[in-house]
């Protein structure tokens, strides 16, 4: 089925076209219950238990509106710099899908209840402000699993399984301005917005921002125009864009493949287009040309939305230290480079290593066990830092054994090794596996006697000013000690020794 | 006995099983056993729920047995028009898509219902999705009227308005959106109420026309529909549109019927041409009947009442065409086509096809053109903006008037058949109905006489303002009062269309 698409090399894209893009956001909030009914909201239930009357659809029932869901939205407006609206709507969207129980979702339309903000960004030093259209808020359709048929959508399949759990669910979208000016940084800016409106809902704590498990999910729009013509062409939306890096990668391929349809003298289709995880392409779906009409309406079984003044003020009152705000001062406190929170920020280790500090660690300490040894961890195990078992205060605690000489580098990485595999906190492994820098002097006199006794021509070498040799030496030390030494010092008594007349 | 229970009111009911002159065991066999008796003519009921009707009888029996207070309606029977979900009883809306379909819970008229002790002898016939004014629109035949029933009993609410006039129950619950309560009270000669949009719940009414939508209470009199509206009524969280109001004290207003010094406005624009001349006679000598009792009546315009009917369906039917969208046979109801051979898009617009009926789908198909991209605004739009208009009217009226009057329906009841294919006839019948349903005020249909050409009975209605629902029931029992007392007897007495099954009618007045 899927096409293969003529592309241009994006470097030649990107000097002959100007890109704009833009970004809806779908945010899942994590309130308790479900948008408009008290059913659970959370994710893990058993398929259509996590459901009732209201959020089935079913003949009768009646949706209220959830009072914690307007708070979460208003919050984000608020932190998107957005004006909130002191009376709105929500709207039905009419439109038939199996897995919608009513066959219409209620959502908002021209009466969104935020409006008009911006969220500003930094990218490779350089600071872009992305404009906010919207923030509105909606209910969650169901999903549906289509089994059998080569392309697991709904044509094709044998048959259709739909879990409700998920109908009712309140979701937030979030919804840019077109973002004109950013050229070849195009790709990486749009990522950088994902990645930073992702910070900035998680700081508000409205939702787990998930967005392989689809509590945070993308629709990105891409257009081209040719290079300074201050004109905007046709766009495309891409669908289901749902990691930060296929964000960046959507936008350079739809860059790539539209330059090579507009250079071919034919234009651009208004269509949606889905995206594929696998390939980082994007195959045409439904032409928008030939739009779908929901008719929209003014939702009949609700009462408007009418947030007062004092009510916004309550909730800007609550607003937390924002991500960029943290970030400056974090940095300045911490005294780390651009590049390390850079890092920090694309790792998510923003809050872990301020709880690290906060326990104790030096800054540089945490930046480095957590971008380094625990990076790696997670890579290789395919999680998150955050999911990682172990606490900011245990690799504190491994600093500090590391700072105080208890441990070398090497030991520390077998604790934090022993932490991760489950065995306990750093100091019952410490006890446990008798892991301990040898610190007497005596021990550690004999051992390096011993290996220089045991490799005299090693030992010429350096008496012949071969500094360079001590080398060998200090690694039969720490051979004969299992590593349990501190490498410098036993340098140091090697050197001491073989100077000596 | 059982005759004499029947022709009780709900009143009288009420005080026998509270003094333990009579069961609620016994009262609800008495009209089970009317309804055994009548119902294969007058076809009120889709469904009787016997065993459940006397288990609940005799649960207020046994609370009456243990000394414990019972509700003023407790071990009175009550017929329940089938848009209200029910637990224990089928739930179809006079719909083949949802033949058979059991809700897994109740509406909150419903729990309130039980609550109060009173009983639910089954559900009522109805127009498809309440939509129609004579129950012809029922997939399950039509309900036919107790005075004659070679005619209908009206609709949508047609079902119950027909069990009450036939003395299968001396109540029943209806919904109004654009007078299905009203007009059939009016062509079955008894009172039917639309109380203030927001005062009676919709939680587990199924959804004709959301901003419309109103249940209310059917009964032989005035004060009995002012019990059971104070019953169903009251602020429900599960219902946004539900208003968070005390609910206006109709009993004591029902018990007051008294008008001297009310003002009270004859709408100019609810009369003359298209009018049944025996309703407007009957209407006018309520109207001088009123001033006799002390009310000082004059003359109100309303001049945007004429666009009522239009801007109605146009509102009504964008609504329904989004809230019957969900009968698709995905989750419940009729599922047509699912042989592996068709798409699900293809099994749901196949059950559309079979489950609706042609006044379903004529509305669904008006709703969608009325909302569509473009014509919007021309539609939807444009209805809205009358809708406000009307609802200025009633403002601009009620500062010269406490409540204002008109005939209940333009026509007594019409043969079955007779409109069956002309819906714009059909629609005519809900002229004096519509506008409060639009503006969302309180009204009540009350009997006020037989039409001279057709010895049919004939509606006075009574509007009040938001919330005001007290004062039409003041009105509604003075004319009652007054009208009774001049004939001797109640209206009823004079139907005839079930001859000889008639019940003691004497009894318990």
């Amino acid at each position: 089925m899927t096409e293969t698409m003529p592309v241009v090399p994006y470097d030649g894209a990107v000097a002959r076209y100007d890109p704009v893009f833009g970004l809806e956001t779908h945010v899942e909030l994590g309130t308790v219950t479900k948008m408009f009914c008290g059913s659970p909201a959370g994710f893990g239930a058993e398929p259509n238990a996590a459901v009732c009357p209201v959020c089935l659809g079913l003949p009768g029932s009646l949706p209220v509106i959830n009072r914690a869901a307007i708070e979460y939205t208003i919050r984000i407006g608020l932190a998107l710099n957005c004006s909130i609206a002191s009376w709105c709507r929500f709207a039905r969207k009419n439109y038939f899908y199996p897995d919608m129980p009513k066959n219409y979702q209620i959502s908002q339309y021209d009466e969104p209840l935020c409006t008009d903000g911006w969220l500003d960004i930094t990218v490779a030093g350089a600071d872009f402000r992305i404009g906010i259209e919207r923030v509105h808020l909606e209910e969650d359709t169901g999903k549906s699993l289509h089994v059998g048929g080569a392309t697991g959508r709904i044509h094709g399949a044998d048959y259709s399984l739909v879990d409700y759990n998920r109908a009712g669910i309140p979701l937030v979208e979030v919804v840019t301005k077109p973002v004109p000016g950013t050229g070849a940084l195009a790709p990486v800016v749009a990522r950088a917005y994902v990645t930073e409106l992702r910070e900035v809902l998680r700081a508000l704590d409205v939702s787990d921002v998930r967005m392989e498990e689809g509590s945070l999910r993308c629709d990105v729009n891409t257009s081209l125009a040719p290079r300074g013509s201050g004109t905007w062409g046709t766009r495309t939306e891409t669908k289901n864009v749902n990691s930060l890096r296929s964000v960046e990668r959507a936008v350079q391929s739809e860059i790539e493949r539209q330059a090579a349809v507009l250079d071919a003298g034919r234009r651009v289709v208004l269509e949606t287009r889905h995206y594929h995880e696998e390939t980082g392409q994007t195959t045409p779906g439904r032409s928008k040309e030939e739009a779908q009409d929901y008719r929209y309406f003014p939702e009949p079984d609700l009462v408007p939305v009418a947030p007062s003044a004092e009510w916004v003020e309550r909730l800007r009152a609550t607003l937390p230290e924002l991500p960029s705000a943290r970030r400056s001062r974090l940095q300045a406190v911490w005294g780390l480079s651009d590049l390390d929170m850079t890092a920090l920020g694309n790792a998510g280790a923003l809050d872990l290593v301020a709880g690290t500090v906060a326990a104790g660690a030096a800054p540089a300490d945490a930046r480095k066990w957590w971008l380094g040894e625990l990076s790696r961890h997670a890579n290789e195990s395919g999680t998150e830092l955050t999911a990682l078992p172990v606490t900011p205060a245990q690799v504190a605690r491994i600093a500090e054994l590391v700072a105080s000489g208890s441990l070398n580098d090497r030991l520390a990485r077998q604790v934090l090794d022993g932490v991760l595999a489950g065995q306990g906190s750093p100091d019952e492994i410490v006890a446990a596996r008798g892991l301990a820098v040898v610190s007497d002097e005596g021990t550690l006199l004999a051992a390096v006697d011993a290996a220089i006794a045991a490799n005299q021509e090693v030992a010429a070498k350096v008496l012949d000013g071969k500094i360079a040799a001590a080398g060998a030496l200090v690694g039969a030390v720490m051979e004969a000690t299992r590593g349990q030494a501190d490498a410098a010092r036993v340098r140091e008594l090697i050197l001491q020794r073989l100077a000596q007349p | 006995m059982s005759g004499e229970l029947t022709g009780l009111t709900a009143a009288a009911i009420a005080a026998s099983v509270a003094a333990g002159d009579v069961s609620a065991v016994e009262v609800t066999t008495a009209h089970l056993d009317r309804i055994e008796a009548v119902d294969a003519s007058v076809h009120a009921f889709l469904h009787v729920a016997a065993d459940g009707a006397l288990r609940a009888a005799r649960a207020v029996d046994d609370q009456r047995a243990a000394g414990r207070p019972l509700g003023p309606l407790a071990g009175v029977p009550l017929a329940l028009k089938d848009v209200f979900t029910t637990i224990d009883m089928p739930t179809t809306c006079g719909s083949r898509i949802l033949a058979g379909w059991q809700p897994p819970y109740d509406a909150t008229i419903t729990k309130r219902l039980r609550r109060a002790g009173i009983v639910i002898l089954g559900k009522t016939n109805m127009d498809e999705f309440a939509m129609g004014s004579s129950t012809e629109n029922s997939a399950f035949g039509p309900s036919r009227n107790p005075w004659d029933l070679s005619r209908v009993p009206g609709g949508s609410s047609g079902g119950s308005a027909a069990a009450v006039a036939a003395f299968e129950a001396p109540l029943a619950i209806g919904t109004d959106t654009g007078g299905s309560i009203r007009q059939p009270g009016a062509v079955c000669g008894i009172v039917g109420v639309k109380p203030t949009y927001g005062g009676s719940s919709r939680y587990g009414v199924v959804a004709f026309a959301s901003s419309l939508d109103t249940p209310g209470p059917l009964a032989r009199t005035v004060l009995d529909a002012a019990l059971l509206h104070e019953a169903m009524s009251g602020h429900d969280p599960c219902d946004s549109t539900s208003l968070d109001a005390p609910v206006p004290p109709v009993v004591a207003a029902a018990r007051q019927a008294d008008v001297a010094g009310l003002r009270i406005g004859v709408v100019t624009e609810l009369s003359g041409a298209g009018y049944q001349p025996g309703v407007l006679a009957r209407f006018s000598e309520a109207v001088e009947l009123l001033e006799s009792l002390g009310a000082k009546v004059g003359e109100v315009s309303c001049p945007h009442f004429s666009y009522a009917l239009p801007a109605y369906y146009l509102i009504a039917p964008s609504e329904c065409s989004s809230n019957l969208a969900r009968f698709d046979a995905m989750r419940y109801g009729l599922r047509v086509g699912d042989d592996g051979t068709h798409s699900a898009e293809e099994v749901m617009s196949l059950t559309r096809a079979a489950g609706f009926g042609a006044e379903v789908k004529r509305r669904i198909m008006l709703g969608t053109y009325a909302l569509s991209s473009g014509y919007y605004d021309a539609y939807y739009g444009k209805a809205q903006q009358v809708r406000t208009l009307i609802t200025r009217d009633f403002d601009a009226a009620f500062e010269q008037a406490d409540v204002l009057v008109s005939p209940a329906t333009p026509t007594t009841a019409f043969p079955i058949g007779e409109r069956a294919d002309d819906p714009m006839a059909m629609y005519l019948a809900d002229l004096c109905t519509i506008p409060s349903d639009l503006a969302g005020n309180a009204a009540i249909s009350v009997p006020c006489g037989l039409a001279a050409e057709d010895g049919l009975p004939v509606g006075l209605q009574i509007m009040a303002p938001v919330l005001a629902d007290d004062r039409m029931y003041r009105v509604g029992a003075a004319v009652e009062a007054a009208l009774d007392q001049r004939r001797g007897h109640p209206l009823l007495d004079e139907a005839n269309g079930l001859g000889a099954a008639g019940p003691g009618r004497e009894a318990g007045r």
